[in-house]
């Protein structure tokens, strides 16, 4: 046997042309193209069953996709429940969120829904009563409903997109709210197409049809 | 046992105490009908073809245990812990490509299995757990013995559920039994409470399936196939990337035709290992941390890399940026979350290996222009060979050990490891010829795994020989379970290739941690080989040149299980290596060029 050897200095040895970037891409060191985080809803019909919720949020958490929101709910098919999960990431983790997602054995299928989707969240918030003939207007303004109304607190609902919350929220401010909470997006696709639906036979619908 | 009216029960105590285990008339196969869950949990384990069940009993799995009583058709294995169960179990299935079964008592039972089941799911190895849990009305009070199975094993199964009724306890297993072996193979859990496994049903279990929404890729895309193929044949360096996949798809017949018509260099990955004959001229071996100088070398001036079932973990790939950076990567898997995820995919093939391979076979119209390249991968076996000094007499080289046990035994004997230095000494200088004969803990790492998973290894191919290469730190481990092979009579061979020192730990310290041994020193060690006597299997020590040859051919021929305690040389370290994160080009042959990277 023979002694130690030489190993291949690294300026001997013949450098390849490409490169990676840090997450494996392949990349043009000219233009190397950074991946800006994005948000992306996704619908994801699931088996309705104890621990199907907590296997998604295990997921997401342990996976360290960043999540925004998710809610959950059933359907009118008693055995599937649907939930609509925001998350913001840049385009690889998005892809793999929706891979780690349709992987898990409860989930029937997944999709990302295009920006123009039906988004729609709910948001109570509880406000000092105090002033209640201007919460009326902003409540009216927004399209909203009083829920409760008392002596000291008076109670509202608001539904819309994110922007219509965020600003309805700022309009209340000035009453002082001692509350809040929101529910998160809950989305569907628009028109015929379907928002993550099942075939008979179980597997995943491929065409425009329409789902529940 | 006789097909009489008699209660079961009765009859068994008879034939146990007459001293021998019920025998059942040879070729006759009977049937007894379901009466509680724990039946059809046994039936449904026969259904789905089970042959050995590994595991602990307790008080949650008893009804599951009693209603093994009278059952010949699966033999019950009783080990000393349950990690050892579920490595034995994990082990069974890679060796027969059928999913393992180990069982635990609720509680500590059940967190014991986490270990084997986390080393399962990184190695996507079939195995299937079954764990009792306390009764269905004392779930969620921390009743005796209670644990959340469900929710410790979620994040380390492919699929986990908790059984709530008789009637369907016997399909949740079969259900999970077909998990755990279609697509992608992992492990599964059913938790099994105690009243569902008590409770009465006459309900037989159906034949085990998935769920029809399971529905894992078969063929891959046409188009991508016929892409995926001109990019090949247009390669000038191309490489294949062997994975774990290969040999779990049983794609290893498609993999050798495909890489010796198309004369294409073969790597692979530590699981990967035996999916291509190591002695062929194409074989260049495994790359990563501490992989061949050639496999590296190739691996990083590849321009067309073809991996099948990899998932390019980071010990193969070193630093991504310096990873293939030339390479378009066509990547064959059949699990659609694997593409991309840390090398991003130039034409992605969906799909089971052996089919994937098939269709790139037909797409393939010539061979690529690679003879240069072939000659070039030549000369770095050449420059770059596997080697150590010898000493005359003493110490012992583990590299030395390895390969002569290697010479002593079949082509197709069985390895089996710890974790540590020996693990890649026995990846480095054994030459595996066949698939299913190299038996580790890859992505987990897992000190303790060798010993276990050489009895399931034993148990699904008897006629192979079994050598585990154990390091003293993880033969420590899980040593116990030589009472398991003392008891079954198992002919198995352990290797402890014993430097004093949990060594891989000592080699990390030695090059990054300015040589500073903090806790990795082994001064109290036992005599290994005396310790094997003291649990019934025999025991030799080697300490120098001498005895080697006699010794180990001794060992070999035992008829039971021995242990070959090897005083090696303790500086001994593993080179190759490619520093963690670091570029596979640059690999240290020796510590002094460690500081040079
Ligand atoms: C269960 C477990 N604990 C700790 C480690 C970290 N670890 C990796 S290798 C190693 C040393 C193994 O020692 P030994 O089995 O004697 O093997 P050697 O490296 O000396 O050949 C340790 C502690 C591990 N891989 N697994
Ligand atoms: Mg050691």
């Amino acid at each position: 046997m023979t002694g130690k050897l030489p190993g291949p200095s690294p300026d001997e040895r013949q450098r390849p042309a490409g490169r990676r970037n840090e997450q494996g891409i392949r990349i043009d060191p000219e233009v190397e193209a950074e991946h800006e985080p994005r948000r992306a809803v996704l619908s994801a019909l699931v088996e309705h069953r104890p621990g199907v919720l907590a296997d998604v949020s295990g997921l997401f958490s342990r996976r360290q996709f960043n999540i925004e929101s998710l809610t959950v709910g059933t359907t009118t098919d008693e055995d599937r429940a649907r939930m609509t999960i925001v998350i913001e990431e840049p385009e690889p983790g998005i892809e793999q969120a929706k891979k780690q997602l349709q992987k898990l054995i409860p989930v029937v299928d997944v999709r990302e829904l295009e920006p123009d989707a039906v988004q729609r969240e709910l948001v109570i918030l509880k406000l000092n009563g105090d002033e209640p003939d201007k919460v009326q207007a902003i409540t009216e303004m927004y399209d909203g409903d009083t829920l409760d109304a008392g002596p000291r607190t008076i109670t509202v609902e608001i539904t819309g997109d994110e922007q219509k919350i965020d600003d309805a929220i700022d309009a209340y401010a000035q009453f002082g709210i001692r509350e809040v909470v929101r529910t998160g997006y809950a989305s569907l696709s628009r028109g015929e197409q379907p928002t993550a639906a099942v075939n008979e036979d179980g597997t995943p619908k491929q065409v425009t049809a329409d789902d529940d | 046992m006789s097909e009489g009216a008699q209660t079961p029960h009765a009859d068994e105590v008879e034939s146990e105490a007459e001293g021998g285990p019920p025998t059942e008339p040879e070729g006759e196969s009977h049937v007894e009908p379901v009466e509680t869950g724990a039946d059809a949990v046994v039936a449904a384990l026969k259904n789905a073809g089970a042959e050995y069940l590994f595991g602990v009993q307790g008080g949650a799995i008893m009804p599951v245990y009693d209603a093994l009583y009278s059952e010949s058709d699966l033999n019950h294995v009783t080990m000393a812990h349950e990690q050892g169960a579920a490595h034995a179990a994990d082990a069974f299935g890679i060796v027969s490509g059928d999913p393992g079964v180990c069982m635990a008592t609720s509680g500590p039972g059940a967190t014991n299995l986490v270990t084997g089941l986390a080393d399962a799911s990184m190695d996507s190895d079939p195995l299937i757990a079954l764990t009792g849990q306390v009764p269905t009305n004392f779930v969620g009070n921390d009743a005796f013995q209670e644990t959340d199975t469900i929710g410790v094993t979620a994040p380390i199964t492919k699929f986990n559920y908790f059984s709530s009724s008789p009637d369907e306890v016997g399909d949740d297993v079969g259900t999970a039994f077909a998990l755990a072996d279609e697509g992608r193979q992992g492990p599964t859990l059913v938790d099994l409470p105690k009243d569902v496994t008590q409770g009465e049903t006459t309900r037989e279990p159906t034949k085990p399936k998935t769920p029809d929404t399971y529905n894992p890729p078969e063929e891959a895309d046409e188009d991508a196939v016929e892409a995926a193929a001109d990019c090949l044949m247009d390669a000038e360096k191309p490489v294949i990337l062997a994975g774990g996949g290969v040999i779990k798809g049983e794609a290893w017949h498609e993999l050798y035709d495909f890489a010796t018509e198309y004369e294409i260099p073969v790597i692979t990955t530590m699981p990967g290992i035996g999916a291509f004959p190591e002695d062929h001229e194409l074989s260049l071996e495994m790359a990563g941390m501490h992989g061949t100088g050639y496999a590296n070398m190739a691996i990083t001036m590849t321009d067309c890399l073809l991996g099948i079932g990899t998932r390019f973990d980071d010990r193969l790939t070193g630093g991504l940026d310096s990873f293939a950076p030339d390479a378009e990567v066509i990547h064959v898997d059949i699990d659609p979350a694997e593409i991309s995820k840390n090398v991003e995919a130039d034409y992605p093939l969906l799909g089971d290996a052996s089919e994937v391979i098939d269709q790139l076979d037909d797409a393939m119209t010539r061979a690529p222009k690679a003879e240069e390249w072939r000659e070039q991968c030549q000369t770095w076996k050449d420059e770059y060979p596997l080697d150590y000094e010898m000493p005359e007499d003493r110490p012992l080289k583990p590299q030395y050990i390895v390969e002569q046990f290697d010479e002593a035994t079949d082509d197709d004997a069985i390895v089996t490891t710890g974790v540590g230095q020996h693990q890649m000494w026995a990846c480095q200088y054994w030459t595996y010829m066949e698939p299913r004969t190299w038996v580790s803990s890859h992505g987990l790492g897992t000190m303790g795994y060798g010993v276990p998973a050489s009895i399931g290894a034993k148990l699904a191919e008897p006629d192979k020989e079994v050598v585990s290469f154990e390091g003293d730190g993880s033969f420590l481990m899980t040593s116990q379970e030589l009472t398991v092979a003392v008891r079954e009579n198992l002919d198995i061979t352990i290797v402890v290739l014993n430097n004093e020192a949990i060594g891989m730990v000592r080699q990390w310290q030695d090059g990054f941690y300015g040589g500073r041994h903090m806790a990795s020193q082994y001064p109290w060690i036992p005599e290994f080989d005396k310790l094997a006597e003291a649990y019934g299997a025999r025991g030799w020590r080697l300490e120098d040149q001498e005895n080697v040859e006699e010794t180990i051919q001794e060992a070999i021929e035992y008829d039971g299980p021995s242990v070959v305690d090897v005083l090696i040389d303790p500086e001994e370290n593993v080179y190759p290596m490619v520093p963690s994160g670091g570029d596979n080009g640059q690999f240290a042959l020796s510590e002094d060029m460690l500081d040079d990277i």
